[in-house]
């Protein structure tokens, strides 16, 4: 049965380790760290705190020593992530290059795209973006138009994609384009890996309900792109990016976007809470510890070997109803009244998590096509 | 030991616990010959040590098990048993494998060797033996008493027409007694109690999930399978999620009692179980139509049972309760190396 996928276990010893190490290492380097900042978790951005983070070894851990990573179980590396996440670091600047993007250079590219990027990714400073969805190609990812012709050995790149978080920080992106025709929806796409500062680009910030810039626009205009940039095989971008959605959706920021919340909540409601909150507060620890547990079971699939997807989508899912009902539940337990600036910490995290909530089930698969999955998991569909 | 267990136990029940055996429990109550089947099989046993006549098994061998009664519906005390004769084991008494249950609210006295009070609630009260109770007073005791030496007793049974009593003792000289292990808490038979109902939940959910999509799939309506229905797939797939969740709490809570209940993996279980209960049985019943609503289509003995143990040995409420205040007194700063931790601070 899929729900036996879910197999409770414990984090091995040499992993759990790691733990006090980078404990330690937030405590001296993020001593004056603002809970506002704390609240934009992963999204956070600071390549002098992600080069530090590099020189530690904690970059790009799960890639081969001769890179620079340290050949890391996938347990080795969520010690190391969720203590970030928790404690709100600014991770966002490595985090997709760490996450998704130096794994997929490792599984698909050729030696050399490996001996560019991977060294500079592991040291914490080559930043790369996701290029996915467009206007007219969000849940319906297959729907993409964005069009790379060839042209002798090279090809022209024209289209848009959006949504792209860190674009305008981001020194390359692994964007999915169409390459060819074909018949079957899932044919005739490819992945490569484009250097942003090339003639043809534009990338324009989206700002976001809370004021926020992560969100980009990326344009190319007749963009040369190198035959060596394509990364992968041709006509094998749809496989390609479905195992790097795999990836994507299997780790605990899935559940850890509104720590800081309740970090503050915990602070603001002090020793002695009263029912309600004591109740509330109480019913949110057993979900958190529960899905972290869920998540040690899908790292146990990553180390084993196996395809985590389905369960992965369970816990984003599951996951992402408690991030958001974290401010909606917080905001009942006590008088604060929410600000975009001034007041407490708390009221301006509560007000800034309020507003991020909805975008929780929106990013990495939205809910509707999550739940799709699980479905088909289950042989419904 | 859990694998042979849980192959062990799964032909067990496939023969001898079909779902017209449950539905018969319903109408008589107890089970006699059930009950020796289990009692042959040793497996109410199982987690004494094995010096004091058991097997010796941990919670992480007997998750198995536990989800089995879940499953399977089995009407019978045998997680009961297992949890009291779990801490007979801890305080140096002999595993008992007369039918037997345990009394986790109890208000007791001890006086001169003999136990005044009442024991409510007991899980198939009327129909067992023995009860485990604890008189829990500046010395704490455990003690075995015989229900045939009640002087009254309040009948009553559960959402799940399971007979949940209450026997009143006046001056009774219980079978056995002895000292309350100091590592065990004084109330360690409703810490007990939620462990094994969050994992016969897991398990009857699992049995709701596995209802439900062979339901759908054969169902067919406006020419084709209810299965295809987007608003069908996402109930299911909600409650995929949570039969998940409560299983891995369950488990969790299971695995890391050793020597004693690991309280805060424990209160998860049964927070999160108890939440899955309620959205199991309402999306079931809801994917099932007015079919799964009857009273001979099997889908109310496990409904019942989560709307019956959801609530018992702590409410879902009571643990949140608990468990909320347990961590504001620690405070922000231990919040989050208590996840990891697992343990509450002290």
């Amino acid at each position: 049965m899929t729900i036996d996928q879910f197999k409770y276990c414990r984090i091995p010893a040499d992993a759990e380790r790691l733990r006090s190490e980078v404990r330690q290492f937030l405590q001296q380097t993020l001593t004056d760290f603002p809970a506002v900042r704390r609240a934009d978790s992963w999204m956070g951005f600071d390549a002098q705190f992600s080069r530090k983070l590099g020189a530690r070894g904690w970059v790009g851990m799960a890639l081969p020593k001769q890179y620079g990573g340290a050949d890391a179980s996938p347990f080795s590396r969520y010690v190391v992530i969720e203590e970030l996440l928790a404690a709100g670091a600014p991770v966002s600047a490595h985090w997709f290059a760490d996450r998704q993007s130096g794994p997929q250079i490792l599984q698909y590219g050729t030696q050399e795209q490996r001996d560019f990027h991977l060294p500079a990714i592991c040291r914490g400073e080559r930043y790369f973006c996701i290029g996915m969805s467009e206007p007219g190609s969000g849940s319906d990812l297959a729907s993409i138009k964005s069009r790379a012709r060839p042209a002798g050995d090279k090809w022209i790149l024209n289209g848009q994609k959006v949504w792209t978080t860190n674009a305008y920080h981001a020194h390359y992106m692994i964007a999915l384009v169409r390459t060819s025709d074909s018949e079957s929806r899932h044919g005739g796409m490819s992945q490569f890996i484009i250097d942003l500062t090339l003639p043809g680009i534009t990338v324009r910030p989206i700002k976001d309900l809370t004021g926020t810039e992560h969100f980009n626009e990326v344009f190319f205009d007749n963009v040369e792109l190198d035959g060596a940039d394509l990364i992968g095989s041709e006509g094998q971008g749809w496989q390609q990016v479905t195992a790097e959605l795999a990836v994507e959706r299997s780790g605990p920021e899935r559940f850890l976007s509104s720590m800081a919340l309740l970090n503050t909540l915990i602070e603001m409601v002090g020793e002695h809470p009263d029912r309600l909150q004591a109740r509330e507060i109480g019913r949110l620890t057993a979900r958190l510890f529960t899905l972290r547990n869920m998540s040690l079971a899908v790292t146990q699939q990553l180390q084993d070997g196996n395809n985590p997807s389905w369960a992965a989508s369970c816990v984003k899912d599951l996951g992402s109803v408690f991030e958001q009902e974290i401010p909606e539940i917080a905001q009942l337990l006590t008088e604060t009244l929410p600000t975009s600036s001034g007041g407490s910490d708390h009221s301006r995290v509560l007000a800034y998590l309020m507003q991020q909530a909805p975008s929780f089930s929106l990013r990495g698969g939205t809910r509707e096509i999550l739940r799709g999955i699980i479905a088909r998991g289950l042989g419904l569909r | 030991m859990r694998d042979v267990f849980e192959s062990t136990l799964e032909k067990l029940f496939t023969d001898h616990v079909p779902v017209e055996t449950v539905l018969s429990a319903g109408r008589e109550g107890w089970l006699p010959e059930l009950w020796n089947i289990i009692e042959e099989s040793g497996f109410a046993l199982a987690s004494a040590p094995e010096e004091l006549g058991g097997a010796g098994a941990s919670w992480d061998d007997l998750f198995s098990v536990l989800l089995l009664c879940g499953r399977f519906s089995l009407p019978l005390p045998l997680p009961e048993s297992l949890l009291g004769n779990w801490v007979l084991g801890k305080c140096g008494i002999a595993a008992l494998s007369a039918p037997m249950s345990v009394a986790a609210e109890a208000q007791l006295i001890w006086e001169d060797g003999a136990v005044s009070g009442t024991l409510q609630q007991v899980p198939w009260g009327r129909y067992v033996q023995q009860v485990v109770a604890i008189v829990a007073d500046d010395a704490p005791r455990v003690v075995v008493l015989e229900t045939a030496a009640c002087s009254e007793r309040v009948l009553s049974t559960n959402t799940a027409g399971e007979a949940r009593d209450d026997l009143v003792f006046k001056q009774t000289i219980p079978t056995v007694s002895a000292p309350l292990s100091n590592i065990l808490a004084a109330d360690v038979l409703t810490q007990g109690g939620a462990l094994v109902r969050a994992a016969q939940m897991a398990g009857a959910l699992q049995e709701v999930m596995r209802l439900s999509s062979h339901y759908v799939n054969e169902r067919v309506q406006f020419g084709k399978p209810i299965a295809r229905f987007q608003v069908v797939q996402h109930q299911l797939a909600v409650l995929a999620e949570h039969v998940a969740a409560a299983r891995v709490s369950a488990e969790a809570a299971c695995v890391e009692s050793t020597d004693n209940l690991a309280l805060l993996p424990v209160m998860a279980a049964k927070i999160c179980a108890s939440e899955a209960a309620g959205i199991g049985a309402s999306s079931g019943h809801a994917v099932h139509g007015a079919i799964g609503f009857t009273h001979e289509y099997s889908l109310h003995l496990l409904t019942r049972r989560l709307w019956s143990w959801r609530s018992e040995y702590g409410s879902a409420t009571q643990w949140s309760d608990e468990l909320g205040r347990a961590v504001c007194k620690t405070g922000a700063s231990r919040y989050w190396p208590t996840i990891t931790s697992g343990a509450l601070s002290q």
